[in-house]
């Protein structure tokens, strides 16, 4: 099995380089090559998903003859994950890397398979260029090999996946970080094909703009499952701690998030061209800088991962991508100019502009930070490193600012706002921040923390601001198109899916960064020492430590606590626990002390509340087990070597073990016998703990708001599929016009956009009337280059091209009315690619 | 004002901005930081001064005293020399004979001195190429 997976996987790697060769040689259009470059494409991305399915088997089925399931699984490791145990390993996420990048690109190159004629074989070439150096990687960089096999004889049993990495989320938390980073080869490939063609419109990122959003999505999961592992598991409180390993998911996902807003600068008014281009590629390398740093064992980690073979290769790749894509952007720097400029600062875009601008300075703080060790190394000769407060002084304001200018962006209209119409927008969110502010500093604490008073200022700010987009919005659609002011919402959100969706996410993440606020500078943390029956009180809240508990079972100790929690009126019993592992996989050394030998993790016990969390864990004092597991395995080597003054049950046990010496037939009586007794004597030792009444250490924590991180994160991921959603089926259009007509929508869109600011409210008259002017302007553009074409190719389609062949502003007119007042089922056909 | 001008000055803002940002986070993470030292280089340590200290807990030497924990490091590539410490407070779950962790403190009559609630146990996690765990 191992050489049939090693073909395969050769196979796969092939075929990404005839991928890549062949859409290189159909760059001019030739369609054999192009045609052969995509299902080189698909063929891979079978053939990956191939391995995988060969992997997971071999997981499932115990085949320790495979060294990655002998390095990361055991018999008796649960079959949940044995599944997830893939990715634990590195060869296996090597693989999922390859696994993933293949679909997506599979997926990218059949919604572009009849688009962007010029920039696809490029994009093309640069997909399956990544997706050759990744399975390349596995089979020529040594080590790697997810299909390597274990030297004979074949082990028994495997190590086993570490009981820390046992949780549910695990499971989902680093595919859902691969994902992320892998999505984001997508819009990069494809902005690499526009500056090779000079196709430097925004059809390239209409066509990838889905893949960039999903990406973000996927990245942001990822964190926020990384985090609630953290603050559930972990036993130390608390969901993020600047370290290298998170703040290199975080960089990829603040600059993506910049990338997202500023796109839409790009496709509404043809800006920002060559500040798009550079903050993909930027997104891309930290993308793979994230990848590089969870292999390259450079910086100190909580994560403490080997240094590995891949490091340097990776390290390559970055640096290929960085300087290719430089010199590439600085060559087409003509192309890129656009000879418009941001009208006023009082627009969205100058607003995304700046928000643009915190987001680069917060993900540039957190490289430097990161990146710190290696600075002063390069400087002073020592590696020193920055700690968290250091992190949370710069990021702290910046993400204070962001949360403003977040609330200020969904109120202007895009072009210009007048002074009038935006004291119109703005009376309302104004004065509800004001109020919140003032409240919050007269009649709680708040005021204690300047930046957070501030934060839960703006974002309320952000949040009413919204909810007037939302009122607002709905009103205006219902003057247009009637009916009730629920069904208005609910037409005015799927009707503008990208806009409302994207306005959900504003919330989500306000929300999360109001729980952020709060749980960090209003936290209550202590440790306090209690035995049965002992009380102690933390904010207000009385903790009784009412009786330890324990249990052993075969695979764990595990030591707990019933805690009977008093606040006010409320009454609730909390369980902290502490398991500590036995080692598995390797030569056991079977003693009831390898109870202790192993690893070792916290069951938190956590009541979450809409006020606050009230979070415990407990550290049980076991040197006295410790001490009894000593001496009961002293007892019991005595007993089984017969010593003199043993119970007469020893006899037999003693008499057992001989005979098992010389006889190997004997030997799984004997094991299971010596387990039994084992597990009898650790089940007495462990109620000797629970009767004994040893004091622990209780770390109590009361986290004030902490579950609107977790909601708030859930808010965004809803507002991120909204926004993701496909509309209804686009119209059916001959390939060669779906650039155009793609081209067309988002002009419609823009000015049935305008129009609903207008009845929002957000555009005066005479802005209106300018703006909407314009647009007609350019969608009749565009319109008579369709009809140009359309005399060219004289095509027949009668029916489909009715439209088009009126007089233009009469069309325009009409379609545009018609959308208006009831929108057309199409409205978001360029989101359909 | 033209347009120009204009244009003029909110790149010289968004410059200097950038540019102050800069020099804060120059200047603050040189003083900020402490010094990381494995524990080889803390025998001849000088008294007094602050340490991030990098190291491998050896197997076997750790031992609770009461409510502190009292083990020995080598540094994180092995080496024979070993530097005792002590340390209270809160114990991170993975720590334990074997791992690598990382504590901040000071060098007492050759003994490193935790500050509590500083000790940070690396995951054993992924991609550990040999199986120490």
């Amino acid at each position: 099995m191992a050489s049939a997976g090693s073909v395969i996987l050769t196979l796969a790697f092939l075929a990404t380089v005839l991928a890549a060769v062949a859409a290189l040689l159909g760059r001019g259009g030739d369609e054999r090559w192009l045609l052969t470059s995509r299902r080189a494409v698909y063929v891979a991305c079978g053939l990956l998903t191939l391995c995988v399915v060969l992997i997971e088997r071999a997981f499932l089925g115990d085949d320790f003859s495979l060294n990655i399931v002998q390095q990361h699984s055991s018999i008796e490791t649960p079959t949940f994950y044995k599944l997830a145990a893939m990715w634990s390993s590195q060869e296996g996420s090597l693989l999922l890397w390859a696994w993933v990048l293949s679909i997506a690109a599979s997926l990218a190159l059949y919604s572009t398979r009849n688009r962007l004629r010029e920039i696809v074989p490029y994009a093309t070439a640069v997909m399956a260029g990544v997706g050759a150096f990744f399975t390349g990687l596995m089979l020529l960089a040594g080590g790697v090999n997810p299909f390597a096999s274990t030297p004979s004889p074949v082990p028994l049993d495997g190590v086993g996946l570490n009981p820390l990495l046992q949780h549910p989320s695990m499971m989902i938390h680093p595919p859902m970080l691969y994902s992320g980073y892998v999505a984001f080869t997508i819009p990069f490939a494809f902005a690499i094909g526009a500056l090779v063609t000079r196709r430097l419109d925004a059809s390239w990122i209409r066509a990838t703009r889905r893949f960039a959003l999903i990406a973000w999505a996927f990245l942001g999961l990822g964190l926020l499952l990384g985090a609630r592992w953290s603050y559930t598991e972990l036993g130390w409180g608390g969901y993020w701690a600047w370290d290298p390993v998170e703040n290199a998911a975080l960089m990829p996902w603040l600059i993506g998030t910049a990338f997202l807003h500023s796109i839409m600068v790009q496709e509404k008014r043809g800006m920002l061209k060559v500040w798009n281009a550079c903050l993909i590629v930027a997104t891309f390398s930290l993308a793979l800088l994230g990848t590089f740093l969870v292999r390259s064992g450079v910086l100190q980690s909580i994560h403490a991962f080997g240094d590995s073979t891949v490091g340097p290769y990776i390290l390559g790749l970055i640096a290929v991508v960085l300087v290719g894509s430089t010199a590439l952007i600085v060559s087409r720097l003509d192309d890129l100019r656009s000879p418009k400029r941001i009208d006023s600062l009082a627009s969205r875009e100058a607003v995304f502009v700046v928000n643009n601008l915190l987001l680069i300075g917060i993900c540039a703080t957190i490289f430097w930070g990161t990146f710190f060790p290696l600075i002063s190394e390069l400087f002073t000769g020592t590696k020193s490193s920055l700690a968290a407060p250091w992190f949370d002084r710069y990021t702290t304001p910046l993400a204070v600012l962001l949360v403003l200018f977040t609330g200020i962006g969904p109120l202007l209209a895009w072009r210009r706002v007048s002074w009038t119409t935006a004291r119109r927008v703005f009376v309302v969110p104004a004065l509800s921040a004001l109020a919140t502010g003032a409240v919050l500093a007269l009649f709680t604490d708040a005021a204690q923390s300047p930046w957070a008073l501030a934060l839960f200022t703006f974002a309320a700010f952000a949040l009413v601001g919204i909810g007037q987009e939302f009122w607002r919005g709905a009103a205006a659609r219902r003057s247009l198109a009637g009916g009730s002011m629920p069904a208005a919402l609910v037409g005015l959100v799927s009707r503008n899916r990208r806009r409302y969706g994207g306005y959900i996410v504003h919330v989500g993440v306000a929300v999360l960064l109001i729980g952020i606020a709060a749980s960090s500078s209003f936290q209550t943390k202590r440790d306090v020492v209690l035995r049965p029956g002992e009380s102690a009180t933390v904010d207000g809240r009385k903790v009784t430590y009412v009786r330890p508990t324990a249990r052993v079972d075969k695979l764990a100790f595990t030591a707990g606590a019933v805690l009977r929690v008093r606040d006010g009126g409320d009454a609730f019993t909390l369980h902290p626990t502490r398991r500590f592992y036995r080692p598995t996989g390797g030569p056991s050394s079977g003693d009831i002390s390898s109870y202790f030998g192993g690893e070792s993790d916290s069951e938190i016990g956590l009541r979450a509340g809409a006020g606050s969390d009230f979070w415990t864990a407990e550290q049980p004092k076991i040197t006295g087990v410790q001490r009894d597991a000593r001496k009961a395995d002293a007892f019991l080597k005595r007993c089984i070597g017969g010593a003199p003054g043993v119970p007469p049950q020893c006899q037999a046990l003693g008499l057992l073990m001989r005979t098992a010496a010389a006889n190997p037939a004997l030997r799984p009586t004997a094991l299971a016998k010596i387990e039994q007794v084992q597990l009898g004597t650790a089940r007495r030792i462990a109620a000797g703990y629970v009767a004994e009444a040893t004091p622990a250490t209780f770390r109590v924590i009361v986290d004030p708001l902490a579950t609107w991180i977790w909601i708030g994160g859930l808010i965004a991921l809803s507002g991120a599929l909204i926004a993701l959603w496909p509309a209804r089926r686009a119209r059916r259009v001959p390939a060669r016009d779906a650039e155009l007509e793609a081209l067309k929508e988002a002009k419609y869109r823009e000015i049935r956009d305008a129009e609903l600011d207008h009845a929002a409210g957000k555009l005066s008259d005479e802005d209106y009337a300018l703006l909407d002017a314009e647009l007609r302007r350019e969608a009749v553009e565009i319109l008579d280059r369709g009809l140009d074409l359309e005399q060219d190719d004289r095509v027949d389609d009668e029916e489909d091209r009715e439209e088009d062949r009126r007089p233009v502003e009469v069309a325009l007119d009409h379609r545009a009315a018609a959308e208006g007042a009831a929108p057309a089922a199409d409205a978001e056909s360029d989101l359909a690619g | 004002m033209d347009p120009q001008r204009k244009r003029k000055i909110r790149l010289v803002v968004a410059l200097s901005a950038a540019v102050l940002l800069a020099a804060a986070l120059v200047y603050t993470s040189f003083s900020a930081s402490s010094e990381a030292k494995e524990p080889s280089q803390l025998l001849s340590a000088a008294p007094g001064a602050s340490y991030d200290m990098t190291g491998r807990v050896v197997r076997g030497s750790v031992r609770r005293n009461g409510d502190s924990l009292r083990f020995r490091v080598v540094d994180r590539d092995g080496g024979s020399e070993s530097l005792p410490v002590t340390y209270s407070g809160t114990v991170p779950d993975p720590f334990r004979g074997g791992r690598e962790i990382v504590l901040t403190g000071e060098v007492e009559n050759g003994v490193f001195v935790g500050e509590p609630d500083t000790l940070v146990t690396k995951c054993p996690s992924k991609f550990t190429t040999s199986s120490d765990g």
